[in-house]
């Protein structure tokens, strides 16, 4: 009993100081990556690195964010339609519609599916680069693969996520509208207005906001993880799991502190704000 | 007269430091519990080849790292021309790491680009070429491991030891001071395999390259090597001239060059 108790014990103490490590380890991860980012900013060579690397993360995701951006829209105006028609307040579905959508569901979501999309080939590509030596061999030949490799990752991913947003946004909006007005015959003109009078471009701005951290989170965990894979196929397929995970929920803690601190910004520049 | 010979001592003290192009002191390496290098010390001579030969897993690629410091050791020390780099920044280590060229026991290709590009790499990263004195080094270099005509296949495209052959090229293609073969031969033909031999020596005599070769390959072993040392279990059992090794009465030496199993390696599979 005694026995069994300390093993729990050590195990925890063990577990807790990996972890720990790890969480180290992750930090002078991302500080060397600022560090090389500062330095090459300016760098054609690093410039002409980035744009394959957008063509990858942009292009490839389109399909799907579009796609999770419609339904979002389309699936919050079927739940919404009738409690708004019961108190004869559907021409106001815009307003919620849509700021939904921009303030909260368009940036999550999308991060969320370029975490799953993006996250994983990165941190599978880099794990693979790990594990046959790759990573070795840039080192070997007096190439950081910070600088190389994730520095123009990093800024691909922090530079697209926004603008993934925006389509997501674009996307939800839209569903919004065909549920609303094309499926549940609510008037157009009087939706847009609400939605108008309601969505201030700091709504738009603020969820903008919010996903460049989104994409520079998913990039730094993503190649992080990538580059302390272990060895074998397992050890990458591992990686890509912890990889999402860990953006996932960094997503989610990311999002209710700058949820706070926008909401702060937001009652200083123009008090309360009623919804509708 | 007394003052003459000091001088001379002290002349040929430094030389003798001068020499060693890469000194290990006292290196140990332990990765978890598995103790892979134990006090390890070796000094290789400026522009001669050293061949080091072993069992599989006795830590002969983890030497070789060590070298170039991709892996830094637990103890001891590692020295470039009498200086210590072992603790030096990644950054301040790319002014060596320049004058080495590795090849690694997988060939480590980067599959995202060409052949062409892969040998282009170094010289891309380091040097101010313009691409068409590039293109030029990469068909030399590709020619020279009998590759030419290669250039824009990808990695994935081409056989292992075409790949194999690729990465030497990459490897040798600044020029390097010291270039460091992990298992050059191993997955050669005969003929291929001399042919590769040929060039580690053409590189040692004619531009006096100083090379390790790590290998399995005693026919190889003796033609490129100019030493030959022997790693068991972290540490080194055997060290001298090819000749030594052809007639040694060690046994553990002697079973290793002549590749015949001892009774125990054999015993498990007597049921
Ligand atoms: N990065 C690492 N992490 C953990 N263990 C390692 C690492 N690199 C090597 N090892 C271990 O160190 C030991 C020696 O490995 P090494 O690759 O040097 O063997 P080797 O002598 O080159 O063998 P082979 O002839 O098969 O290539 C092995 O047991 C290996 O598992
Ligand atoms: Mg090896």
């Amino acid at each position: 009993m005694a026995a069994s108790t300390r093993d729990v014990l050590i195990r925890t103490g063990a577990t807790t100081l990996a972890a720990a490590a790890d969480f180290g380890n992750f930090w002078r991860f991302a500080g060397r990556t600022f560090r090389w980012l500062s330095v090459t900013l300016g760098s054609s060579r690093m410039w002409r690195l980035v744009i394959p690397e957008c063509m990858e993360i942009g292009v490839r995701s389109l399909p799907v964010i579009l796609i999770t951006g419609s339904f979002v829209g389309m699936v919050l105006a079927v739940q919404a339609i009738e409690q708004f028609r019961a108190v004869g307040l559907e021409e106001q579905m815009g307003a919620v519609v849509n700021l939904s959508v921009v303030r909260e569901l368009g940036p999550v979501l999308a991060g969320v599916m370029i975490a799953g999309r993006i996250g994983g080939a990165l941190t599978a590509e880099l794990g693979t680069m790990n594990v046959t030596e790759q990573i070795d061999a840039l080192r070997s030949m007096g190439t950081d693969p910070i600088r190389y490799l994730v520095v123009p990752r990093f800024l691909a991913c922090f530079l697209l996520t926004p603008i993934l947003t925006l389509y997501c946004d674009l996307m939800g909006s839209l569903g919004g509208w065909f549920v609303s007005v094309g499926l549940s015959d609510v008037d157009s003109g009087p939706y847009w207005e609400f939605t108008r009078d309601a969505v201030d471009a700091f709504d738009l701005v603020s969820g903008l906001f919010k996903s460049f951290f989104f994409g520079g989170a998913i990039a730094l965990i993503s190649c992080f993880k990538g580059f302390h894979c272990r060895p074998g196929a397992e050890g990458v397929g591992q990686a890509c799991t912890e990889a999402f995970v860990a953006s996932f929920v960094s997503i989610l803690v990311l999002d209710f502190f700058l949820a706070v601190f926008l909401q702060a910004v937001s009652n200083y520049v123009y008090g309360f704000r009623p919804l509708l | 007269m007394a003052e003459v010979r000091a001088q001379v001592q002290r002349d040929s003290g430094r030389a003798a430091v001068e020499t060693a192009q890469i000194e290990l002191r006292g290196v140990s390496k332990r990765f978890g519990s598995l103790e892979v290098l134990k006090q390890l010390s070796l000094r290789l001579e400026r522009g001669k080849t050293t061949v080091v030969i072993g069992e599989s897993g006795t830590g002969k690629s983890v030497l070789l790292k060590h070298i170039v410091v991709l892996l830094r050791p637990d103890e001891g020390e590692v020295y470039y021309r009498g200086e210590r780099i072992d603790h030096l920044s990644e950054m301040e280590l790319v002014r060596y790491r320049q004058r080495f060229g590795f090849l690694f026991q997988m060939g480590a290709l980067f599959d995202s680009l060409t052949v062409a590009e892969n040998v282009a790499f170094p010289l891309h990263e380091h040097t101010n070429k313009s691409s068409r004195e590039i293109d030029a080094i990469v068909t030399e270099k590709l020619s020279m491991v009998g590759l030419d005509g290669l250039q824009s296949k990808r990695p994935a495209q081409i056989s292992g030891g075409q790949r194999k052959r690729v990465a030497l090229a990459r490897a040798i293609a600044l020029d390097p001071e010291v270039v460091l073969y992990d298992e050059p031969t191993t997955g050669l033909d005969p003929v291929r395999a001399d042919v590769i031999n040929e060039l580690i020596r053409r590189l040692q005599r004619r531009i006096g390259v100083t090379g390790v070769v790590v290998t399995h390959d005693m026919t190889s072993a003796y033609k490129v090597g100019d030493r030959i040392v022997m790693l068991d279990k972290g540490r080194i059992i055997a060290d001298g001239p090819p000749d030594d090794f052809r007639t040694t009465d060690d046994p553990r030496v002697r079973r290793f060059v002549d590749g015949r199993a001892s009774p125990e390696d054999l015993s498990a599979l007597d049921e």
